[in-house]
């Protein structure tokens, strides 16, 4: 077990760089998320189908193909989506800006596949709001816009955002194929390196990493059975 | 209850049809109601009249004739339907209060929001206004605190919030335990002592009876009766009337 120590700082590492790209990820899912499960409950017919399309191609595909289509796929069309040397967000998240363009390509599949889940939260939470309060909000008055606002959001929110919850966990889970399309240094591949490179046994190692994911999902998890609590008493 | 109704009447509907697919559920329906009157509607279920109450304020849009609300045909969708909708108070049957609020802003959301009250003001006369419905006390509580009849005693009060010139009642006492049905229709028997105009969908022919104006007996879509309560009530001139009335006055 003494790898644990004598390599602390590669697992260390390891934790930042997964660390990295699931804070990423979860913000370009969740806003990614949020203009899809808008497109779904438009009353538009032809958003509606964007949002459905989408939902229904993401969600229904391996996450492993949307990285091979990302990491191969990209290049072959002349990407090495460069928008994301974002400036400022840079300076944190330096891989952003490397010239290895696969930590990029791994971002863009991850956010891509995970927007999906994201949307189908957002979106039971709306539907978890009983339409009569809606109709209620209407009768009194209140337009389209404040009905959103005051009555059905704050309350779509408190329930989508358990499910959401266990979306993100389950993302951070998914970055574990990251290293497998060409990003270095995150917490999987850091284990592939100390097993196959520098010969160390496997089943510590894979100790030490599992530590670094439960590290992220365990607190999230307990973070959420607060929450559930929270709101188990005000309903 | 004789001489309420002064001036031209505030709610009039005139051969209004309304089809869910190839249902008929309101068949060639006028029905003129007058300032301070109370107008009982009942009938078998699946008769049309939630469906009825609810076109008033266009909750449910009809498929043709027309609804004018004092004097005004009732707007499409936008702004002026919502303007409308807020002279109109509704009561629904599963109460529909606004779960994440309490009750008092319950009862403010309507005025500060719609009518941009201030809140101090909103929430002085909401506070009376659950007084008068006696649940003055539960103010700070949530919906899912009370029981069925103070929570549907809670929407009345949000109704009246918007001080509304008329107030529409789905089925209100029909998801509420036996026992909490006289208290929802004492606050609902002294509004219309207090001369509100009122549309009341119900199954309690005793409200029907002594606070009534006027009852409608509706069947299969189609108004089929209107008239006094007490002349109702002792001679039902069709035999649809007469059937319901034997069918529900029996036990």
């Amino acid at each position: 077990m003494s790898v644990l120590i004598d390599k602390f700082d590669v697992f260390a590492g390891g934790f930042w760089l997964t660390l990295q790209i699931c804070v990423l990820a979860a913000i370009g899912a969740l806003i990614l998320g949020a203009v899809v499960a808008v497109l779904r409950i438009s009353p538009v017919p032809p958003l509606r189908a964007v949002g459905t399309a989408y939902v229904n191609i993401f969600r229904n595909m391996p996450l492993t193909v949307v990285m091979f289509f990302a990491a191969f796929g990209l290049p072959a069309l002349g990407s090495n989506a460069d928008f994301l040397r974002i400036p400022g967000l840079d300076v944190v998240f330096r891989r952003l800006s490397t010239d290895l363009p696969y930590f990029r390509f791994a971002l863009i599949a991850l956010v891509l596949y995970t927007a999906a889940f994201v949307c189908e939260a957002l979106r039971s939470g709306v539907n978890a709001v009983p339409a009569g309060q809606a109709e209620a909000a209407r009768s009194l008055g209140l337009t389209f816009g404040q009905n959103l606002r005051y009555v059905v959001l704050p309350q779509s929110w408190k329930a989508s955002v358990v499910p959401l919850g266990s979306v993100i966990i389950a993302m951070i889970k998914n970055s574990a194929l990251v290293g497998f399309f060409g990003v270095v240094g995150d917490l999987s591949q850091t284990a592939d390196q100390l097993t196959s490179a520098e010969g160390y046994a496997f089943i510590p190692v894979a100790i030490g990493i599992s530590i670094g994911y439960l590290i992220m999902t365990v607190p999230l998890g307990a973070l959420l059975d607060r929450i559930e609590k929270r709101q188990a008493v005000a309903r | 209850m004789d001489d309420v109704t002064t001036g031209e009447p505030l709610i009039v509907l005139d051969g209004v049809n309304k089809w869910f697919g190839p249902l008929h559920v309101l068949d060639d329906v006028s029905l003129s109601v007058g300032r301070g009157e109370v107008v009982v509607v009942i009938g078998p279920s699946g008769s049309g009249k939630s469906t009825l109450c609810r076109t008033i304020n266009r909750l449910e849009p009809i498929s043709s004739g027309t609804i004018t609300f004092d004097g005004q045909p009732l707007p499409a969708e936008g702004k002026a339907l919502a303007k409308l909708r807020s002279e109109v108070g509704m009561v629904f049957q599963s109460f529909n209060l606004f779960a994440h609020k309490t009750i008092l802003e319950n009862v403010t959301l309507g005025p500060v929001k719609v009518r941009k009250e201030k809140p101090a003001a909103a929430r002085e006369r909401g506070l009376a206004l659950l007084d008068r419905v006696g649940i003055a006390n539960q103010a700070d509580k949530y919906p899912a605190q009370l029981s069925g009849g103070q929570q549907q005693r809670a929407a009345i009060a949000r109704a009246l919030a918007m001080q509304p010139k008329a107030m529409l009642f789905d089925e209100p006492t029909s998801a509420l335990d036996p026992e909490m049905v006289g208290e929802v229709l004492d606050v609902m028997t002294s509004l219309a002592r207090d001369g509100m105009t009122m549309v009341v969908v119900t199954h309690e022919m005793g409200f029907a009876r002594h606070a009534a104006n006027r009852v409608i007996f509706m069947a299969d879509g189609q108004l089929v009766e209107d008239a006094p309560p007490t002349e109702f009530f002792a001679n039902p001139r069709s035999e649809r009337a007469k059937d319901f009335l034997s069918k529900i006055l029996t036990h």
